[in-house]
């Protein structure tokens, strides 16, 4: 009868004791970026590794994301006869929501995944274990420079998302369906407030962006050193990302924007 | 004659779950001289290295390198010890990432600050001495398993570790690579000044170089001696092992029930 009662106890304190393991790593991690202020280097290549070959992904994603949201928003629009308001509506839409939350997904899609599955190969090929027996902190070496380099690539990929999925409402909006290009930006101007919707994008970037490569890292340093323990830690990445991006997103819009 | 011994174990203890790696264990390790480990596969001979490199903690008793008590050192300590230990793994563990030249610049930039030209210098005669110069700009998924032992042992010596620990150096390798490797410990060891450990299995080519054997078993030194003096031991378990016997006091077969049972098990 309190079998079920155990089991969902027990599964509860492997969460918890889980958690309390990945904080402790992320702890670690955290006094060791101050050594990369001595060894930028290794943030420069992984912000190539990380950032700069996500661009592909998020640019594509971006523009058929803002000219899907550019049709559809004309669509409604127009029946209330507002669609010269469509730059401010695609805007926001992106820029406090889309942006931020699809970033964030495909980052973790894309980098986060490469990341479990490099630092997990790495452990199970031994890399990591010889980097330790030459008397080098594979932490400092290997991880605090994936996730400083992640961490700061998150906000500046959801930046471009919003601006390229502008660009795809503008594109569609303005291009295709004729609405006004002055009244597309200018009113877009009026209405988005940098404090209001732009930084409170950038911040829930950033925290996806913590969130996300924590998890990467995390699961990659603790993955069971076996081809199949590579492949259970990349597919944690990826769902336990998407469950953190989309249960903090609602959060942090509450908190922001919840006044309004 | 304690300066003579740079590894003291004693009475180790260790288990992975119901497995013995260590059960109460002793061993010494003459400062300069070359000591095999041998033992049957799954013995836990490779645990054992790393136990000595600080990667995993005994159970119980005492690891001492240099009159430090490996188990008892600190992070930061445990990464000054361990920049006096040279270990080859048994996979190789180069960097994929990298080149041939930068897996063994790799120790040398992180712990010097070495001009690239003098650094350049350093890797190539580390590669020279493995006959590998000419393979200085090719990446590990190019290399050969010999040749990627080879770079890997390169990359161990880079700093000059006072001890060289090799886990398993024969295993998979062709009769060539297999002596080319011998040469290199034994050569590497002289000429260095270093003291070696080496893991294996591999009799012929352990007992050819070694100045000292440990033989283990269920996690107990079963005998010990040169190999002059094992080779005329009445040490039944010691004979089993030279002379490759399938059966003996270390059974082929894994513990297992009854075979005729097993197999009737399904019929009744």
């Amino acid at each position: 009868m309190f079998e079920p009662i155990r089991l969902i106890g027990e599964a509860a304190l492997r969460k918890i004791a889980r958690l309390g393991q990945a904080s402790l790593f992320i702890s670690q991690v955290i006094a060791s970026l101050p050594m990369l202020l001595r060894r930028f280097s290794l943030v420069v290549t992984q912000l190539y590794e990380v950032g700069v070959l996500s661009i592909a992904i998020i640019v594509i994603s971006a523009l058929a994301v803002g000219m899907v949201l550019g049709l559809q928003m004309f669509y409604t629009l127009r029946d209330f006869g507002s669609e010269q308001i469509l730059g401010q509506v695609v805007a926001l839409s992106l820029v406090r929501e889309l942006g931020p939350v699809l970033a964030g997904l495909l980052f973790a899609g894309r980098a986060g995944s490469a990341l479990t599955a490099e630092i997990g190969l790495m452990k199970a090929t031994e890399q990591l274990s010889s980097m330790e027996m030459m008397a080098v902190d594979p932490i400092k070496r290997v991880v605090a420079p994936r996730f400083l380099a992640g961490v700061l690539s998150m906000p500046l990929l959801a930046a471009m998302f919003s601006s390229v999925g502008i660009i795809g409402g503008y594109l569609v909006g303005v291009g295709l369906l004729g609405v006004d290009s002055g009244a597309f930006w200018s009113l877009m101007q009026a209405n988005v407030d940098f404090y209001d919707d732009i930084l409170n994008g950038i911040i829930k970037s950033f925290v996806f962006g913590i969130i996300i490569t924590w998890i990467a890292v995390f699961e990659g340093y603790d993955a069971k050193p076996t081809a199949e323990g590579v492949s259970r830690a990349t597919m944690r990445t990826v769902v336990h990302s998407a469950f953190a991006v989309l249960a903090f997103d609602f959060i942090l819009t509450a908190l922001m924007f919840g006044g309004n | 004659m304690s300066s003579d011994i740079i590894l003291t174990i004693k009475d180790l203890q260790f288990k992975y779950g119901e497995r013995v790696i260590a059960d109460g264990m002793d061993v010494q390790i003459q400062r300069g001289k070359i000591t095999t480990i041998m033992g049957p596969s799954g013995t836990g001979k490779t645990t054992l290295l790393r136990m000595i490199g600080g990667q995993v903690r005994p159970h119980a008793g005492s690891i001492s390198y240099e009159g430090k008590s490996i188990p008892d050192l600190g992070k930061n300590e445990l990464l000054q010890a361990r920049k006096s230990m040279g270990l080859l793994f048994q996979a190789s563990a180069l960097f994929t990432g990298l080149s041939v030249f930068d897996n063994v610049a790799f120790p040398l930039r992180e712990h010097t600050k070495l001009s690239e030209q003098m650094l350049s210098h350093l890797v190539l005669s580390k590669l020279e001495a493995v006959g590998l110069r000419g393979a200085a700009q090719l990446m590990p998924a190019e290399l050969s398993g010999g040749m990627a032992r080879r770079v890997a042992l390169a990359r161990a010596f880079a700093l000059d570790p006072r001890l060289m620990m090799y886990d398993e150096p024969f295993v998979g390798q062709d009769p060539i690579t297999m002596g080319v490797i011998t040469r290199l410990i034994k050569l590497l060891n002289d000429s260095l000044g270093m003291t070696s450990i080496i893991v294996s299995h591999d009799v012929h080519e352990a007992m050819t170089i070694s100045d000292y054997v440990y033989m283990i078993s269920e996690g107990k030194v079963i005998a010990s001696g040169t190999p002059d003096e094992l080779r005329e031991s009445d040490s039944p378990w010691a004979q089993q092992f030279l002379r490759a016997e399938p059966d003996g006091p270390v059974s082929f077969q894994y513990p297992a029930k009854d075979y005729q049972s097993d197999l009737f098990a399904s019929v009744e």
